[in-house]
């Protein structure tokens, strides 16, 4: 065997494996998604969604579960949007290169790892003691919020980077000042980026269970929260709660609640993808 | 209207300004409210179904009282509870020392009221043909932290037994569970051998054990009845024979040392809340009806009418 085709037979080798490994991953989803709606579909009416949790597993539901899911989401997207891109902005755009800046972009990148049971940690003696929010909806969200916000940043920074440096140029040729430039030309160009970091993060915050159990929140309560400084409990902790419990039922009632769960998250990647192609499309240059 | 990336940004920005300056008028407003009546419970997942039942059911006679439960884990609500964040605290076993000094500290007295038991059943795999009962001793030379990597095979426990490895399944360190197995069995509690397979959510004990010819596990009574036909309950003898835990054996006490009593602990700051006496009442008069029902085996009447009567004396002021 000569070079050549050694080299002919590595690449159509490696498209092979790239199958293999695209469609296992496909694979393994659907053999889940699959299981849990056989176990979890049935179970799903309009009951489900607008009960009270009970001890009885049929007349069990998820309505205090989801409004909390849906207040900690709106929530931590107030707190961590501006913040996070911001930041990004400044970070990219204004902030100067030097070790300082080094330090910073090295320890955002690495909050973006650190397990998010610490932020619970730092969110239960900021948030719920030293600021005295308890175990409330807002102490969930800024916990939530400082969990994502590094998440938000990186997105921010990469979509301004990929814009083109010869848009910036123009703008300044044409005397707009860095302001204008940043928010007439840049900003538009890369917002397609931004809002995908921003979606991806906020599906992560939703999908959390470890940092608001710590912080306090709860797994009974029988009612909507109506402010900020209400108790709640969110959809993970419900699915949490009755995975673990012995009667099968219970075990059908959170597949139940995964899939909506899964709805959820599904619905904000599509308003992501939908955002962004109308955004994307209105830029030419 | 073109709604344009920025002008969202403008607006998350601006509610994010509104958002907090609204929240400091909205804590004011929980703070007067207490008066209408909330009660907050937190502690044990074990205790949780017991009070999440009362709880539901105390809403059908004072829907007007916010009760709400959480699931921190015994220790986790004991250092709530130590800091006067909550006003019950569900316990699956008894407050500690140090965690009653806390208390001490912050000047919270509390009571300790027994609600109902839950027995700690041993299981093995349906295959499992050659036993019937362990010894109280057998599973402290199984479980005690000495015999990590050294007690294997089954023929270490009993010679009668086969010369082949078992595997232990049990509840992770954090759960009440398994502070009340280890002193039970090893004498100390938190004290074992740490090369098993542990998990919090029983339910994967359950599944584990039923998979593995050789395994052996402990958990609470309830899980083995949802997991009857697939799994092989032993008998656990204390020195007076092999006892089978059952409803009946762990109510009268031959079903030992396995079988514990759980509990709820009621801070006297709690008590002058309204709404809480009349609470602890409820929870103390319907336990007989609602205890079983979620799994778990009440104590008897008489007894419940003794917490009752002990509880009322906490509340009345010498």
């Amino acid at each position: 065997m000569n070079k050549i085709q050694r080299n002919r037979l590595v690449d159509s080798g490696f498209k092979y494996v790239g199958i293999f490994c695209t469609f296992f991953g496909i694979v393994m989803l659907l053999i889940f998604i699959g299981n849990i709606l056989a176990d979890g579909l049935s179970r799903i009416d309009w009951d489900f969604l607008t009960n009270l949790p009970s001890r009885r597993a049929a007349k069990a539901g998820i309505l205090t579960a989801w409004t909390g899911t849906a207040w900690i989401l709106g929530l931590t997207a107030i707190i961590s949007i501006p913040l996070g891109v911001a930041a990004g902005i400044y970070l990219q755009e204004y902030g100067k290169k030097n070790r300082l800046a080094y330090i910073i972009e090295l320890n955002i990148a690495n909050l973006a790892g650190v397990p998010s049971i610490i932020y619970g940690l730092l969110g239960l003696e900021i948030f719920v003691r030293v600021l005295h929010f308890g175990g409330s909806l807002l102490a969930g969200a800024f916990t939530l919020a400082l969990l994502i916000l590094p998440i938000i940043i990186v997105a921010t920074r990469e979509a301004l980077k990929a814009v083109p440096n010869s848009l910036r140029e123009a703008s300044y040729g044409m005397g707009a000042t860095k302001w204008q430039t940043i928010w007439d030309q840049i900003l538009p160009a890369a917002s397609g980026g931004i809002l995908t970091g921003i979606i991806l993060a906020l599906s992560r915050a939703v999908g959390e269970t470890a940092p608001l159990i710590v912080i306090g929140a709860l797994a009974y309560v029988p009612f909507v929260p109506t402010t900020p400084m209400d108790e709640f409990t969110v959809l993970p902790i419900q699915i949490f709660n009755w995975v673990s419990r012995p009667q099968a039922d219970f075990l059908v009632n959170g597949a139940a609640a995964i899939i909506i769960l899964l709805i959820l998250t599904f619905i904000m990647n599509g308003v992501a993808v939908y955002l962004r192609n109308k955004w994307q499309k209105k830029i030419s240059w | 209207m073109k709604l344009h990336f920025r002008s969202y940004l403008l607006i998350a920005f601006t509610l994010f300004l509104l958002n907090s300056c609204g929240s400091k008028q909205a804590s004011e407003q929980t703070a007067t409210s207490a008066i209408a009546g909330e009660i907050k419970i937190d502690g044990s997942s074990t205790v949780y179904p017991i009070t999440e039942a009362v709880a539901e059911e105390f809403r059908t006679e004072q829907p007007n009282v916010k009760v709400t439960v959480g699931i921190s884990g015994t220790g986790g609500g004991f250092k709530k509870f130590g800091r006067g964040e909550i006003d019950i605290n569900d316990a699956s076993r008894p407050i500690k020392e140090k965690e009653d000094s806390v208390c001490a500290a912050n000047n919270i007295k509390h009571i300790q009221l027994k609600v109902a038991f839950d027995g700690l059943v041993v299981v093995v795999n349906k295959e499992n043909s050659f036993i019937d009962h362990f010894t109280v001793e057998e599973l402290k030379k199984i479980w005690e932290p000495g015999a990590q990597g050294k007690i294997t095979k089954w023929n270490q426990i009993r010679s009668s037994w086969p010369n082949e490895e078992f595997h232990l399944y049990g509840p992770g360190t954090a759960s009440g569970t398994y502070d009340y197995f280890t002193e039970a069995i090893v004498g100390k509690s938190g004290s074992s051998r740490s090369d098993y397979t542990a998990s919090e959510d029983d339910n994967v004990l359950v599944q584990g054990i039923t998979g593995d010819k050789n395994g052996i596990g402990f958990f609470g009574l309830a899980y083995y009845e949802e997991n009857k036909d697939k799994l092989k309950l032993v008998g656990v003898d204390n020195g007076k024979g092999s006892v089978m835990p059952s409803i009946e054996t762990v109510k009268n006490g031959t079903y030992a040392p396995l079988a514990r009593p759980v509990f709820i602990y009621v801070s006297d700051a709690a008590v002058k809340k309204s709404g809480v006496s009349e609470f602890i009442a409820f929870y103390l008069n319907n336990a007989t009806t609602l205890v079983p029902e979620v799994g778990y085996i009440p104590l008897n009447n008489e007894e419940y009418q003794n917490e009752l009567a002990k509880f009322k004396s906490f509340t009345t002021p010498q």
